[in-house]
């Protein structure tokens, strides 16, 4: 078992316009995706929402890792295909709804990949979040890679105990995780406490008001991008109230054995 | 017996961590795997148990082919003990913990409840055996790691880091234990940086550096050359330094433990007078 999923919500260093995009108008972009895919439910608008998104993906130059962590996706998607389909949604609607899990998550893989840490902690300085709050949401996202390191070095010590992850039925390979679970909790706990201490012993939280070394700057390309994502956000919601898109009904139907279905 | 032909190993990145290692541990054989941070001990040991597998050349346990069996059948002969106990304790109580991978071997409930004990017991752990693994001290539940792996009797130990965090006297304790599973006929390799222990335990001693081995030979012979250790970021240790400062005497070189250095200085001693 892999952890590599990770590696496509994590932030490379690289020379590509959407890297040196200030962060603001780039969280923007991103919940504008966000937003319009939970708008629609029919399956071309989302499957436009996705394929929207694979420009930026070129231009950030982070293809491969846009795949791998879409590849990592693949089991909830496919999770989310069946259960709405035999839960009696029609397979259009389980497809649309697959297709918005994964545009969600490619939208928050491309923040990811194209922001790193401290930006997005100056970003919400600079949006006036106090400290305190800033610091811990950047150093839970800075942990991401260490714990997914941890979790491969839990796993590995518990094969080696004999755990065969993938044995058993659906219930047993889910408590199969509980091995991993439970040190992965313990020593996360552990080191914020010991992170904590260390924090305090260098005088953390002492002074009330910061004044950031960096201050960001708006430049032409990103008042561009809080055009495009605000235009992009109205036409879908225009789009979405009064233009009737057509629709794609796929002849798979599951059989009637629930109480609900007609 | 533990063999690796040509074994090259590089991560997804791309880094290449092991570059053609060849190496045969016979069985019930001594060995400490040494060398610099980064060296590429333990994704040497990780081979051996089948977590990684070779990217080139081959890991026969047994005479067994490492890539084409699951790492739960290999764990039966290789029990490997993670440096950090944290990465595996999970259990309610110190019992349970033990039996865990008794019970993913397939053993029964009296076997379990035997092996346990005993374990335990051998490990100076009884008093403990109802706590909680979480409540026990960093030395402690190193010795909670290193029972769950031994409970089940492997024919190979393999340890990684066994004297971090432990006490002197739980230090000399693990030591006895180690000769003790030694002279079983088990076959036990421990990767450390602590070269008192490894002069104390004087076993065969493998130095690796940048993936490669740079020497293989008697503990006796390895920690005493200064230019060997020097390339793999160790020291000598203290009895073979004094053994070198003390010029006048005109003592052996190649001495690393207290008991021979005594032998020899009050030989030179006598002859002196």
């Amino acid at each position: 078992m892999s952890i590599r999923i990770l590696e496509g919500f994590k932030f490379t260093k690289l020379p590509t316009p959407l890297h040196r995009l200030d962060p603001r108008p780039k969280f923007l972009l991103t919940i504008g995706l966000f937003t319009v895919a939970l708008l629609f439910t029919n399956l071309y608008a989302l499957l436009t929402v996705l394929l929207v998104q694979i420009p930026l993906v070129v231009v950030a130059k982070s293809t491969r890792r846009w795949l791998r962590s879409m590849k990592g996706g693949a089991v909830l998607a496919i999770l989310i295909l069946v259960m709405n389909f035999i839960t009696g949604a029609t397979f259009t609607f389980s497809l649309s709804m697959t297709i918005r899990f994964l545009a969600l998550m490619s939208s928050f893989s491309i923040f990811f990949m194209t922001t790193s840490p401290d930006d997005l902690g100056l970003a919400l300085e600079n949006m006036k979040v106090p400290y305190t709050l800033c610091f811990t949401f950047t150093t839970a996202v800075r942990l991401v890679p260490t714990m997914a390191v941890d979790a491969q070095t839990v796993i590995d010590a518990q094969r080696s105990r004999g755990l065969e992850l993938e044995r058993g039925n659906l219930l047993r390979r889910v408590r199969n995780y509980v091995p991993i679970l439970i040190p992965l909790i313990v020593d996360a706990i552990r080191r914020s406490v010991e992170l904590a201490e260390a924090l305090e012993s260098r005088a953390f939280g002492t002074s009330e008001r910061r004044e950031p070394l960096i201050t960001l700057k708006m430049k032409s390309l990103d008042y561009l991008t809080i055009l495009v994502t605000v235009a992009f956000v109205a036409v879908s919601i225009y789009i979405n109230l009064y233009v009737p898109l057509p629709t794609l009904d796929i002849p798979i139907r599951m059989p009637r054995i629930w109480p609900w279905m007609s | 017996m533990i063999r690796t032909e040509t074994l090259h190993f590089a991560y997804p990145t791309g880094l290449e961590v092991l570059r053609g290692i060849d190496l045969e541990i016979g069985d019930s054989e001594f060995v400490a795997i040494m060398g610099e941070n980064g060296a590429g001990k333990t994704t040497l040991i990780k081979h051996f148990n089948g977590l990684l597998k070779p990217s080139r050349g081959r890991v026969l346990v047994d005479d067994v082919d490492t890539a084409k069996i699951s790492v739960a059948s290999i764990s039966r002969n290789v029990g490997l003990v993670f440096q950090n106990p944290d990465h595996q304790l999970f259990c309610e109580t110190v019992r349970e913990e033990v039996a865990f991978s008794l019970r993913n071997f397939g053993y029964d409930t009296e076997t379990i409840e035997r092996r346990t004990r005993s374990i335990l017991e051998t490990l100076d752990l009884t008093q403990y055996v109802e706590s909680s693994p979480f409540t026990l001290s960093g030395g402690e539940r190193k010795r909670v790691a290193l029972a769950s792996v031994l409970a089940w009797n492997p024919k190979h130990v393999i340890l990684d880091e066994p004297t971090i965090g432990q006490d002197y006297q739980q230090k000399d304790r693990l030591r006895n234990f180690i000769l003790q599973l030694v002279s079983q006929r088990k076959t036990v390799i421990i990767v450390t940086h602590d070269v008192e222990f490894v002069a104390e335990c004087k076993p065969r001693v493998i130095l690796l550096s940048r993936g490669a081995i740079v020497a293989d030979g008697p503990a006796r012979k390895i920690l005493t050359d200064k230019a060997l250790l020097n390339e793999c970021s160790l020291i000598p240790p203290q009895i073979s330094s004094l053994m070198h400062s003390l010029t006048d005497l005109d003592l052996s070189q190649d001495v690393i433990d207290v008991y021979t250095a005594r032998a020899c200085i009050l030989e030179a001693f006598r002859r002196e007078r």
